[in-house]
């Protein structure tokens, strides 16, 4: 994985220094509250509901053993001994004091990891695919393009005040595992026909209020002018996106007012102007950066088989790994959702844990999925057995991937200043529900995703079921959604009708999951079953 | 008021910054001010009369200005850039790298926070008209932007 050199270094070091100063002179009142809030947040320090919160970034998902451990040292030193994986493949801590952020940056810098700009109106963190560097249907190793980006990106003196956040997606294969095309820009690396390499962009994608799957705005752009088109999208956004009216500033609302063929004769305007300027790195740089992505050094003799004595063992199997393009191989996931569990935490120890296991098992890394779980991606078939029984005995052996235990869940009124509505609550009793009922065993691939108010962070449009939580007079109120996904056959899924009561809720998916089973047809995931059914007998079976 | 902080060896150009649209339509402006919904572009014709270009901030979150200072640089304008209006001394590094070489902010900055803010950063990612060699450039020994 990628290791920063004295220049990176310098970097993160010389922000944690800028930070310390600018919390400094806040304290002193040399900055005021409105004049410190973007500064703060472009270092993804957050003003919850009960404490802040400190949003970290773990660049396109990947973490070494020893990077999982500062995580479970600064869970355990400044928060409650827990930390929250989120959907953009970052982790989040709840429970932090104002004093304590420099120090806990100084923390990071020292096993190469930061915070910059994991919020703020600025380019994000960028996103990739989870089974970079495994999968076996990828056409190169994502990675070395989003880390071209994240250096590109951070510190951009030109796009640190942009109308409103704006984040990257990257991938490498027509599998879609990031929700790409739910993205600010999504980048697909594909060939042309000549087997070159080049990166097809998406543009104007994104969940919110008003969500929007990405129309491509070209097909393929060489990868030595990877940069100077993200640089002329960019610009043409900092230059017209709104910033009238925030629920209409992200760049989907200027792609879909201007129009997709507006937009792309704009930004390739300007892209032809930034070409004359010589700003993409040289490709020399993009060649030291796939250094650090090379393959491990696979064990070529690895046993392809598994011992499935276990029954247990066996559904966890079939569940919780992917293949893996070296035979002897898989990738295996780690639930972080337990039954009744809160989605995407784990403990200080959980972590500790599978620092360990990254180590002893997995080449020294681990992933974070967007679906808030955790990735060991090289893992032999020969060490799975010894795997899961560690995992089992700290209780993430839960065999639930993609499936209706599986929930994606913002933080909620539990925890958001913007949420209308908990939705921690709703996800542990719909998990409980289907593992008491044995319902959940029988589904196959389920994605259930709860937000806990429009702005999405729980992904509802794009879950195969979707919760939304909303206020209505007071109370909290779910909406129920059917039909979205973020896989590559992206959609967006739509309301049934009248939203239901905290409990209604859960029985309403149950009711929902029934008529999924009653219709089912041969090898039908429920999304299959929708689309082919419609949203008739759903809407007769909840409201008949 | 304060003198503005100029990062240049001239003169400080005194002569009145009109609106854009009037610039285009005077043949013997010299001074012109943009504001945050101008296109800079429209005054690529009149570069060589222009002495003076005041970018307006009317607030600091609104970063349309970096744009248009960038558009300018691109373009060949090398006479006097001025940020005015919200300018704060955090945002003053980026505004330097975009272009800008004078700052006239309606609060005065402390000369202190300025040196600290423009001393931060040791070396930069990305290569702006500034002239910095990006990090990417001396990692393979180009040392020019």
């Amino acid at each position: 994985m990628y290791q920063y050199d004295q220049y990176d270094q310098a970097m993160v070091d010389a922000r944690v220094e800028e930070f310390r100063d600018q919390c400094q002179r806040r304290i002193e009142g040399k900055l005021t509250e409105d004049q410190f809030k973007p500064l703060r947040l472009m270092n993804g320090l957050y003003l919850q509901l009960h404490a802040y919160m400190l949003r970290v970034a773990i660049p396109y998902g990947t973490l070494s053993g020893r990077q999982m451990r500062a995580l479970a040292g600064i869970a355990d030193k400044f928060d409650r001994k827990y930390g929250h994986f989120t959907t953009r493949q970052n982790i989040q801590y709840n429970w932090i004091k104002l004093e304590d952020a420099g120090d806990i940056l100084a923390d990071l810098a020292k096993v190469e990891m930061h915070a910059i700009q994991t919020s703020g109106n600025c380019i994000r963190n960028i996103s990739s695919d989870h089974f970079a560097g495994a999968a076996a249907d990828e056409v190169a190793d994502p990675r070395p393009y989003a880390e071209l980006l994240r250096q590109w990106s951070s510190f951009h003196p030109e796009f640190s005040y942009l109308p409103r956040k704006f984040k990257f997606a990257v991938i490498a294969s027509e599998t879609d595992r990031a929700a790409m095309r739910l993205h600010d820009i999504g980048i697909q690396i594909l060939k042309n026909d000549a087997g070159e390499l080049g990166a097809a962009f998406y543009v104007g994608g994104g969940m919110g209020r008003t969500p929007m799957i990405a129309p491509c705005i070209r097909q393929f752009v060489p990868l030595d002018q990877l940069i100077t088109y993200s640089e002329a999208c960019l610009r043409v956004y900092n230059r017209y996106g709104r910033r009238d009216n925030k629920y209409k500033a992200r760049i989907k609302i200027l792609v879909h007012e201007l129009g997709a063929e507006e937009y792309t004769r704009q930004v390739e305007a300007e892209f032809a102007h930034l070409l004359e300027q010589g700003i993409e790195p040289p490709l020399a740089e993009l060649a030291r950066i796939r250094t650090y992505f090379e393959d491990p050094a696979f064990d070529v003799g690895a046993a392809d088989e598994i011992d499935r004595s276990d029954p247990d063992f066996a559904v966890w199997v079939d569940r919780n790994t992917h293949p893996h393009k070296q035979a002897g191989y898989v990738s295996a996931v780690i639930s972080l959702k337990p039954v009744g569990g809160i989605p995407g935490d784990a403990t200080a120890d959980q972590m500790r844990l599978m620092a360990e296991l990254a180590e002893d098992y997995s080449f020294d890394e681990c992933r974070v999925i967007h679906t808030q779980n955790i990735v060991l991606p090289h893992v032999r078939k020969a060490d799975l057995f010894a795997v899961w029984q560690k995992l089992e005995a700290a209780g993430l052996g839960t065999p639930n991937l993609d499936q209706v235990g599986d929930i994606i869940a913002c933080p909620g009124l539990d925890y958001c200043s913007l949420a209308n509505a908990r939705s921690i609550p709703v996800a542990q009793r719909i998990s409980e529900r289907f593992a008491a009922n044995g319902k959940g065993d029988t589904l196959g691939e389920l994605k259930l995703k709860i937000s806990g108010c429009i702005n999405a962070c729980g992904h509802h449009h794009a879950g195969h079921i979707g919760i939304l939580g909303v206020d209505k007079k007071g109370v909290e109120n779910y909406q129920l959604l059917l039909g979205g996904s973020e896989a590559e056959d992206t959609s967006l899924g739509k309301i049934t009708g009248p939203g239901f009561s905290e409990e209604g809720i859960v029985d309403a998916v149950e009711t929902a999951a029934d008529v999924y089973l009653a219709q089912r047809q041969d090898g039908e995931r429920f999304l299959d079953t929708y689309r082919r059914i419609g949203m008739e007998p759903f809407k007769e079976a909840l409201y008949g | 008021m304060a003198e503005p902080l100029r990062f240049r060896d001239d003169a400080a150009a005194s002569d009145p910054a009109v609106t854009v649209d009037a610039f285009v339509e005077q043949t013997n402006a010299l001074a012109v001010r943009i504001e945050p919904g101008d296109d800079a572009r429209k005054l690529l014709p009149f570069l060589d009369r222009l002495r003076l270009v005041e970018v307006n901030f009317p607030a600091f979150g609104d970063g349309r200005g970096y744009s248009a200072a960038r558009i300018l640089r691109e373009t060949g304008y090398t006479g006097e850039l001025r940020a005015v209006g919200d300018v704060l001394v955090d945002q003053l590094a980026y505004l330097k790298r975009c272009g800008f070489d004078a700052f006239d902010p309606d609060q005065p900055l402390d000369a202190g926070d300025v040196e600290t803010a423009l001393g931060r950063f040791p070396e930069v990612y990305q290569p702006t008209t500034d002239g910095r060699p990006p990090i990417w450039n001396i990692r393979h020994g180009k040392s020019h932007g």
